[in-house]
Order: C-alpha cells, then structure tokens, then sequence
C-alpha cells in the first residue's frame, strides 16, 4: 500500500529525514518510536505534504501512484490522512462545515455526486457516537476553545467520516488523560480494517497498549534505526533510548 | 472659457445662484438658509486635497475631474432592478432613483402610528417647521466639504420619523440606484432619520448602480436617537466599478440609548465612508462594525469617530478588510473622551488581510482622551491567510481556493453575524461567500 523509499527531506536547509525506507502493507499498524528531534513528526508531515518540509530525495509510492508531487488535498483524496499533533484552531468555521466541505471535496474528486443534507448528518452522528464526541462540539468552530483532549477527539472523528486508506496519527497521545487515551484508541481500532492502515507516531509506548502495532520502528537521527514486532515497544518503554542511541553510535 | 474646462467646484456653485434665483418666497425660509449657509462653507472649504489630514491617502482628484449630470431623471422598472434586489421580508422598501424618491417602485408596510415614512420633500411640504428643526442640526459646521455640499443641495431623500413609545417591527430598507446606463450621474440624496424616547428602529441603506458610466454619491443622513431608543441602521454599497461614493452618518445618542452601525462595502471605484457618532448621553453604548473588499483598483476609506461627551458610556467597534490586487483600504477611527466623560469603555479593533503585495492598507487609531477615569483600548493587524490553517485544512482534502474562501469568510463571519435584519444578512452571506470564492 505505501512504500517509502530512500526518503529524504530537510527544513530551512538542515537535512531531517536522511534516507527512510518503510513498507506498509493493508491492515497493517506501524508504529514510529523514537526521541525528541529524531524526526518523526517530520516523516509524518512530509507524507501529508506540508509546504515547508523540502523532499530533497527518495519517493513515496502509495496505491501505486507517486505522491510526493502531489498537493495535500489530492494526498487526502487518494486516502491519506493526518491526525495532527497540534489541531489547527480556526474561527468562524464550525466542524460541521468544515467536515461536509472536505466530505464533499472529496467526493468531487473521486467524480462522486455530493452527500444531501441529510445522508450528510446521519452518517456524522453515526461517527460521532465512535469516538463519543458531543453534538455541541460540532456546532461550534473548529477546536476553538476545545480541551486538548477534545482537539484529538476531534482528529479521530474527522478520521473516522473521512475513512482512509492510511491513517497516519502524529504523537495523537500527547497531552490526553488515560480516559480520553482510552476513547480515542477505541476509536482507531474500531476502523482497523484488512484493507486500512495506519501510522502510529508515538514518543511513549502507553498509547500502543490500547493500539496494538503488528511493526514498531525506532527513528533516530532521520533514520529508522531499528525495527521489531510490538515487544520493541515494551523494550523502549523500559529501557528508555540511551541503549539505541548507544548501538547506532557503535556502528558509526 | 469653455463649460468643460470650468471645475466641478465653480460648476456646482453657479449652479446654486441659478436655482435660487427661481425660488421666489421660499429663498427667505429657514430651511433654504441653511443651504446658503452650507454652500458659503463648501464655497470657503472646497474640495479637500491629499494636504488635508481628513484625506491624506483619499485622493479625490478622480472624483471632481469628471462633470456629473445631478439629479437627472433615471426611467427605472421592477424588471432592471430585479438583479440588484436584496431578497425581499416584510419590509418598508423605499426606492430612489439618482436621487429622486420613487412612490412607484416603494411600499410601506408599517402603520403611521409606529412611524412616519416619507420623502424629505414631501415632508418639507406637509411640515416644514419639523423638517427644518431636523436638517443639518448635526452636521452643521462639521468642516466637511462633502457634507455642506449635499446641505446645499439636499432636495430628496428620507425624512423618517418614529414617535415616542414605539417599536417598529418591520425594518426599512432605502435603496438607492444610480442609472449610469447612459450618462455620468450624480446625486445627493439626505436622509433625517429621528427616532423618539423609548422607541426601536432597524434601517439599511443599500446602494447599487445600473449600467457602467460614472456614479457619484454624495450621501448625508443624520440620525437623532432618543432616550432609551435602540437604533440599528446598516449601510450596504454594492455598486458598479465606476462608482464613486462619499458618504456621511452623523448620530447623536441620548441617555440610556442603543445604536448599532454596520458598513459593508461589497463593490465600488472609490469609497469613503463617514461614521460620526456622538455619545451625547449618560450610559449609552454604540457598536460600530465594518467590512470592505476592495479588489483591483478599487479604494475603500472608513473614517469613523465615537465622541464621548458624558459619562458611563460605551462605544465598540469592529472593521474587517480583505484587499486584493492593487486595492487601497485606509481606516481612521477616533475616540474622544471629553473632560466629563467618566467611566468611558470604548474599545476599537481594525482587522485586515492583505492578499497580493500591491495592495496596501493604512490605519490609523486616534483616541483623545481627556478624563481621568476610563478604560479605552484600540488594536489594528494586516496579515495574510494564516497558512498553518490552510495546510489542516486542505490535507482533510479541501482544494486551496476553498480553503482560502472558508477561511476569508470565517475571518468576515464576526461581522456578518451582527447584522440583524435577517434578509439583508443573508444577502450578504451569498454575496461575500461568491466572491471569496473568485
């Protein structure tokens, strides 16, 4: 479904990423771990196609098509998503709005006939109930004023109308309580499908006890590092970094 | 000298002397003495230059270059209008054509018990100690070139009059179409909006232009709100490329009085707009919201003053502007706080998003302050789309265009939503929305 290969981007001309190669195959969960400035936010953000990130090598094929030319809305039209770390708050614009504008943008490009009013609403109240997301919260304008934990809710249940092939969650457990965790991950899993992924970007192993990854990978320096099944996590989790760091230094 | 190199100002002038000179009686009546006064004062001001501080980046040399033909009778049908109605309610719509008051086109739905509509000509000829007692009373000595212009020549426009005790239910809505379609027209159109102790009124003035020749408005309405009265009153220019628009509010408030303004700018060559409101009561508030959408070469001018004179009152105020192209927007607001003014809150906030570099936007905050006790605050930005919303935006899949016109409207949204006479809101809210979307 997605094959990184090679990728290389910098920002402000300092290499980030510095060759990343990563397959997905559908149904499958990856899970990108590592510290603070490895760059996996940055992976996140050039896959989604945000402007400032330089791809300066490498491609991106997902589905068979090259994106790394392609605008972030066609990105999102093919089926990428992007739950961000930081929700972007925008007045004046209510999630409602927002979600059928980007519903129905979508379908435009996929030559589908926009949703009605009504076949509109009923499937948002449907998504809303995944993630328990409150009817008031969608009337209001988007994230403005929200809790951080709403924000992510937010993410998720945006996810969840839109239906991607490949989600790809940036740190989404940063700043939430073990209940909103909870909720969101519930969330998540409930739209696993054989033929969805999803890439998990995490700096603590906790949001993968209720998200299980079936690959974790460890980013460090703009370079996946080292990969393994879930238990890598664990390993993390308990041994912190310093053993990685330590290994990747020996080698070089 | 040939009549074409004489200058708009002389034009103007001689133009008076001959029409009183035909007046017979009435050239010795209070009301036409005001107009002489006017015209000694639009004689001795003369139209304002870049050197004058009211005008510095509203230059109206454009405007007075061309000749006009003022007061011409413009042959308008419901048919050629049917493109510039706002969608109508149960409203008082009142038509005037370059200047002149239509009964033809205009109904009236409200009782005369609730409120008296009428032209001001028509009110003039019923009663006209009352007329005059109104006319010019607010904007005398005002130092305006523009304003003592339209006093020297006010023969129409609206003379509204709501006694004490009443609340108008059904808005009214004063339309005024320039018919440019063969020639370069001019009017002056006055309006005298007086609105009793206790009483309510909601009022839009909206202007368009038919056909593409040269319009120039020249707009005085002067609104008196009584004690304990709650005015709204709207202004809505949506007119053709070639227009030219100077216009001029001027409002007094008494005690314990409610007066909200706003001015949206949709289309026009070159507009300025006067909003001059005087807080000439205890514990009154005033609201003032604007929004403009120059594009082009197209130039939008807000002045706008809230004059404190007594004290425990509050005036706010809201402009929003989006300019493109090689559009200029300027925005002057002052506040005064006059020594008796006490506990004044008067807060002030100019916001503005400038799309191509070639436009440019000057603002200026003037707040003059003269009591000890008050709490006044003023903030203006110019900024550009904020492109850490468009990414978000446009990576759940909304094309940039879109996301730049739901962006550029949520910013106009605060605006729009203040504007409380329902059909005009939503005309606004279809016109904005298509052209955001250009």
């Amino acid at each position: 479904m997605l094959s990184i290969n090679d990728l290389r981007a910098s920002v402000e001309g300092k290499e980030i990423l510095k060759g990343i190669n990563l397959e997905v195959k559908p149904g499958e969960v990856h899970a990108i771990m590592g510290p603070n400035g490895s760059g996996k936010s940055t992976l996140a953000s050039v896959l989604a196609g945000r402007e400032e990130y330089e791809v300066t090598g490498g491609n991106v094929i997902f589905d068979g098509k090259e994106i790394l030319e392609m605008a972030p809305e066609e990105r999102a039209a093919q089926g990428i998503f992007l739950a961000f770390q930081y929700p972007v708050e925008i007045p004046g614009v209510t999630t409602i709005n927002f979600l059928k504008t980007a519903v129905n943008e979508i379908r435009k490009y996929r030559g589908e006939s926009p949703l009605d009013a009504a076949q509109f609403l009923k499937m948002v109240r449907e998504k809303a109930k995944l993630v328990s997301m409150n009817d008031s919260l969608l009337k209001r304008a988007l994230n403005e004023g929200f809790s951080g934990g709403e924000k992510k809710r937010n993410e998720i249940f945006q996810m969840a109308v839109l239906e991607p092939k490949l989600a790809i969650l940036d740190e989404t457990d940063s700043g939430l309580d073990i209940d909103a965790l909870r909720i969101v991950a519930e969330g998540v899993n409930s739209l696993r499908s054989p033929d969805r992924a999803a890439i998990v970007v995490t700096h603590y192993q906790r949001l993968l006890d209720y998200i299980v990854p079936d690959f974790v990978h460890v980013l460090y320096k703009g370079r996946i590092v080292k990969s393994g099944p879930k238990e890598l996590a664990l390993e993390l989790e308990e041994k912190g970094y310093d053993w990685i760091k330590a290994e990747v230094e020996a080698v070089s | 000298m040939s009549t074409e190199t004489i200058d708009l100002k002389t034009r103007l002038i001689t133009d008076f002397h001959a029409r009183e000179s035909v007046m017979n009686g009435e050239a010795s009546s209070e009301f036409h003495q005001k107009k002489r006064a006017a015209l000694a004062e639009f004689d001795r001001l003369g139209f304002p230059t870049i050197r004058h501080e009211e005008w510095k980046y509203s230059n109206v040399k454009d405007l007075i270059s061309a000749s006009y033909n003022f007061g011409a009778e413009g042959s308008v049908g419901f048919a050629e209008l049917e493109d510039l109605k706002i969608p109508e309610q149960d409203a008082n719509i009142v038509y005037f054509v370059n200047g002149h008051y239509s009964a033809e086109l205009s109904r009236f739905v409200s009782s005369q018990t609730e409120i008296t509509i009428s032209s001001l000509s028509e009110a003039y000829k019923k009663t006209p100690a009352l007329v005059t007692s109104y006319f010019d009373e607010l904007t005398k000595g005002g130092q305006d070139a523009f304003t003592a212009l339209n006093t020297a020549f006010a023969q129409d426009g609206i003379f509204i009059h709501v006694p004490d005790n009443q609340s108008v239910t059904h808005p009214v809505i004063l339309r005024f179409v320039s018919d440019a379609r063969v020639q370069n027209v001019g009017s002056q159109p006055r309006n005298i909006i007086a609105v009793g102790r206790n009483s309510s009124l909601k009022l839009a003035e909206a202007f368009r232009t038919l056909g593409t020749e040269r319009s120039f408005t020249n707009a005085v309405t002067e609104i008196y709100v009584g004690e304990d009265a709650n005015v709204e009153y709207y202004k809505v220019q949506n007119e053709s490329d070639n227009a030219y628009h100077i216009g001029t509010t001027q409002v007094r408030m008494s005690d314990r009085s409610h007066f909200y303004a706003g001015t949206v700018t949709l289309n026009g060559r070159f507009t300025r707009n006067n909003l001059n409101i005087v807080l000439d009561g205890e514990r009154c508030d005033a609201h003032m919201y604007g929004l403009y959408f120059p594009d082009g070469t197209q130039h939008v001018d807000n002045h706008t003053v809230a004059d404190h004179c007594k004290p425990n009152s509050e005036s706010n105020e809201l402009y929003k502007g989006i300019l493109r192209d090689r559009a200029k927007g300027v925005f002057n607001g002052k506040i005064f706080v006059r020594p008796d003014a006490q506990k004044t809150n008067a807060f002030q906030s100019c916001k503005n998003i400038v799309l191509s570099p070639d436009a440019t936007m000057n603002t200026k905050p003037q707040l003059e302050i003269f009591a000890d006790d008050v709490k006044c605050s003023h903030g203006t930005t110019t900024g550009q789309i904020d492109e850490e919303a468009l990414f978000y935006m446009r990576s759940r899949g909304i094309s940039r265009p879109e996301a730049m016109a739901l962006l550029m409207y949520a910013f106009c949204a605060d605006v729009v939503s203040q504007i409380k006479i329902d059909s005009i809101r939503e005309y606004l809210e279809g016109v904005i929305a298509k052209k955001l979307a250009s």
